[in-house]
């Protein structure tokens, strides 16, 4: 047996609704979009106007300050029209499907015979670049810059989130493809991080040029961002890029059949979900077709992604570019008469100052209610349990508030990204909202050390 | 409950913004928020949230000031029976020290929490919960006799110059119990300290016994008298101690009762284990090594039984891990309440000044914390930078 990360410090929140192993293909979507806000700190400018035609992988915009990186359509249609934010921010780019996918064709190659300024440019045109997340600041790798090494994060800790281990074995040939592409990408290591806690899928443990270590405990476990902390930090003006398997599985496919596949296995979830399971999707598509008919109550919250760091959607809005998972949960806009005296044997909490530690087994229907006031930092010691990095995280929060650079830099901002932060978000007493912080801290990182 | 709450959401615009009163913003939100958690959401970041909120946690600690605060009103009429010789029931004891202690709670709760509605007010900020725990916290450090005046004036001072001036709750830098009762202290030392102020009725001294004496535990051995006797001329043992059955300040003195408190602050995960397992350490720690020197009452008095005496279960329970004014990295809250253990029982023992060291121990501590996290912080930056200079020069 492979030696074992164990993850201490973190938190498996007990919420109902994971989906069950069940395979079904999701009714066509008729609309799809590529939300420019799923990329964080990049500005889109459009390369269509409303009306043009577009084949699956064709540049539907591309970034304002690095234009080699592009962002294609999923599906072959027409582009029917352009929302707009304050300040005309594009927020959305939505393409009616054909009845048929038509795909442009990138051609076939064998990744390892390829440069690998031709495989980042390959990934580039396709559109795929934006799959390549880079620490520091979580967002997309800078192509100029090249990575310490590429970590590969192959099982998500998250609530409910699909088991990847489950949703993508028996692909391993494009998986070990969209790996070669990447490790040609770095003169470092591609680092796998797999679960410990019970063999992982074929996919993974079969793939050949990566190193693979083992991570076991409660969530962020599986986060890339620990991944990285534990095996290779990132330090001042280093780069460490790390991409999803699925879209791994992507590029792979990209290099073996020449298209942008935008496919992806989703997972439907959610204590309000009828029938929770795994959806066939594509990337970009409206969530319509599976939630309609498929959730009880009327005042829900649908969220694309998973419930700590998931964005909040329409009934009709779109899966996020990131995302492959949907969690639908009430809404909490109700009030509680005196319900902090109440002994609350039904209410989750970290903290035994509920009843509900009287039954530890049961699983709960949480809502979006925020179940108090924000305050000022007053707990202490409530971060440190939930995030096992070698971090002092109210320290470096009331850095970024105090816009102290150098301080953000000493306390480790280059190596923290808001996914790591939630759970912190998550128990706090004071209910601050500290993803927004983090996420502060980074943009001022960018403005002033960029 | 709807019809209730109908009423409080038709009321609620005249406390809004060009409603009638604007003015009572704050206070119709603190009795608001009271009455009905909020029904705010989440709008960005996680979308779900843990139960606990800031008014529970208080509400927690409130809870377990009880033991303490129950048997301090037992106990203040069961030493007032002894003193007074007169013969009365469990029932009677808890009646008797009730009419004394619940005054200065109500003047200690409306002159703290009528500041903190204006403070927030003039600020234009929620009305913060940590005044109900500073609010109990105050009548139980004082002792029994003490003018409810000076509970006023304390309370006042506590709540402005300790923390409003500061920003208000989380922004304070000294505990402001502690502050309350340090400001009493050294503004009416008659009232604070000697042999008349523990007991109910002494000060007035009516139908007292003769020859009875008020002497705590603690100004015994301060006076080096070689066999510490309780009120009735009897020896003073350990299990009295432990129980509480002895003179002092309201809430001090049953470890028993502090321990049932400190029981359920830990097992809710609201106060730190650490810092009250460093605290009774480092008392011990120094009491052991003043055992080892002897030579005067102080000195000699068992290390364990010092950790039973005076405020320092009580401090160490509820005083030291007051998150705020205390360390606040994990590594830093073993120092403090280490030190905040050993200058007790040094202060205690070595300076005749003082025959009580925990509250000045807590307060420089509350002081110095921020200097310990400082260090504790500077460790780990100096780990990062270091292995940046590993990467860059291998």
């Amino acid at each position: 047996m492979p030696e074992v990360i164990k993850i201490r410090r973190g938190l498996d929140i007990k919420i109902q609704g994971a989906a069950e192993k069940i395979i079904l293909t999701a009714e066509k979507s008729k609309t799809y979009a590529v939300k420019p806000p799923d990329f964080p700190c990049m500005t889109a400018r459009l390369n269509v106007k409303a009306g043009a035609k577009v084949k699956a992988g064709d540049c539907l915009f591309y970034c304002k300050d690095r234009p080699q990186i592009k962002f294609a359509s999923p599906v072959s249609g027409e582009v029917t029209s352009i929302e707009r934010g304050e300040r005309r921010k594009i927020l959305e780019v939505v393409v009616t499907a054909d009845r048929e996918i038509e795909y442009t064709d990138f051609g076939t190659t064998d990744p390892s015979k390829l440069e690998p300024d031709q495989i980042a440019e390959k990934i580039q045109n396709a559109g795929l670049w934006p799959v390549i997340k880079q620490r520091p600041y979580a967002m997309i790798a800078n192509p100029s810059k090249k990575p310490k090494s590429i970590f590969i994060s192959c099982f998500d800790s998250s609530p409910l989130a699909p088991d990847l281990d489950f949703a993508l074995k028996g692909q391993s040939v494009a998986f070990q493809a969209g790996l070669d592409a990447l490790a040609k990408l770095t003169d470092g290591k591609v680092h796998l991080g797999l679960n410990g806690k019970y063999p992982p899928a074929d996919t993974f443990i079969n793939a050949r040029g990566a190193e693979m270590h083992y991570f076991s405990g409660p969530h962020p476990a599986g986060n890339p961002g620990i991944h990285i902390h534990h095996i290779d930090p990132v330090n001042k003006g280093e780069s460490v890029w790390y991409v999803h398997p699925e879209h791994v599985i992507q590029i792979g496919n990209l290099f073996l059949k020449g298209i942008y596949d935008a496919s992806r296995l989703v997972a439907l979830t959610g204590s309000e979900v009828k029938k929770p399971v795994y959806y066939k999707m594509l990337s970009g598509a409206s969530v319509e077709p599976v939630v309609s008919g498929n959730v009880t109550g009327t005042e829900l919250r649908y969220i694309s992604g998973n419930v700590l760091t998931g964005s909040q959607i329409s009934r009709t809005g779109y899966l996020g570019f990131y995302h492959n998972q949907i969690t639908v949960i009430p809404e909490g806009k109700h009030y509680e008469l005196l319900g902090w005296a109440m002994p609350g044997f039904k209410k989750y909490s970290t903290s035994r100052s509920f009843w509900s530690w009287l039954s530890p087994g049961g699983k709960y229907r949480l809502d979006t209610n925020l179940h108090g006031g924000e305050r000022a930092f007053v707990m202490t010691g409530e971060y440190e349990k939930v995030l096992p990095m070698n971090i002092y995280p109210v320290y470096l929060l009331k850095a970024i508030l105090a816009e102290d650079i150098d301080k953000m830099e000493m306390l480790g901002i280059y190596e923290i990204a808001e996914e790591d932060f939630a759970l912190c978000e998550f128990v706090c007493t004071s209910k601050i909202n500290v993803q927004s912080i983090v996420r502060k801290g980074i943009e001022a990182m960018i403005r002033e050390v960029e | 409950m709807k019809s209730f709450r109908k009423f409080v959401d038709d009321i609620k615009p005249s406390f809004t913004k060009g409603g009638k009163f604007p003015w009572l913003k704050s206070t119709f939100e603190a009795f608001e928020t009271f009455l009905f958690v909020p029904n705010r959401v989440t709008f960005r970041g996680t979308h779900i949230r843990d139960s606990i909120d800031m008014k529970r946690t208080m509400a927690i600690v409130v809870v377990a000031l009880l033991p303490p605060l129950l048997f301090g009103m037992w106990n203040t009429g069961f030493q007032n029976a002894l003193a007074t010789g007169v013969e009365r029931t469990v029932l009677q004891d808890f009646w008797f020290g009730f009419l004394q202690v619940f005054p200065i709670i109500v003047v200690s709760y409306v002159t703290g929490l009528a500041i903190e509605f204006v403070g927030a007010q003039i600020r234009g900020h929620e009305v913060n919960e940590g005044f109900l725990v500073s609010g109990m916290l105050i009548p139980l450090v004082l002792p029994v006799d003490v003018p409810l005046w000076m509970v006023a004036l304390a309370t006042a001072f506590a709540v402005i110059i300790g923390k409003e001036v500061f920003g208000g709750t989380g922004m304070n830098i000294l505990n402001p119990a502690l502050t309350a009762r340090a400001f009493l202290f050294f503004a009416y030392p008659s009232y604070m300290s000697g042999s008349q102020v523990w007991i109910s009725g002494l000060i007035k001294g009516e139908g007292i016994i003769d020859g009875f004496s008020g002497a705590t535990a603690l100004g015994q051995a301060a006076a080096n008298e070689p066999v510490l006797l309780n009120t009735t001329s009897q020896p003073i043992t350990p299990m009295d101690m432990f129980i509480g059955t002895i003179p002092g300040s309201i809430g001090e003195t049953s470890t028993l009762a502090i321990l049932l408190g400190a029981f359920i602050l830990i097992y809710t995960g609201i106060a730190s284990w650490k810092i009250i397992l460093s605290v009774f350490a480092g008392g011990l720690a120094m009491g052991l090594l003043m055992n080892a020197f002897g030579g005067n009452a102080l000195r000699d008095l068992p290390a364990w039984q010092h950790l039973m005496l005076g405020g320092f279960a009580f401090g160490a329970v509820y005083m030291a891990t007051d998150p705020v004014s205390g360390a606040q990295t994990e590594r830093g809250k073993w120092i403090y309440g280490f030190l905040i253990g050993i200058i007790a029982i040094m202060i205690r023992i070595l300076n005749p000044a003082y025959p009580e060291g925990v509250m000045l121990a807590i307060l420089l501590m509350n002081v110095f914390a921020p200097l310990i996290d400082y260090y504790v912080v500077e460790g780990n930056i100096k780990r990062r930078l270091k292995r940046l200079k590993v990467n860059t020069n291998p």
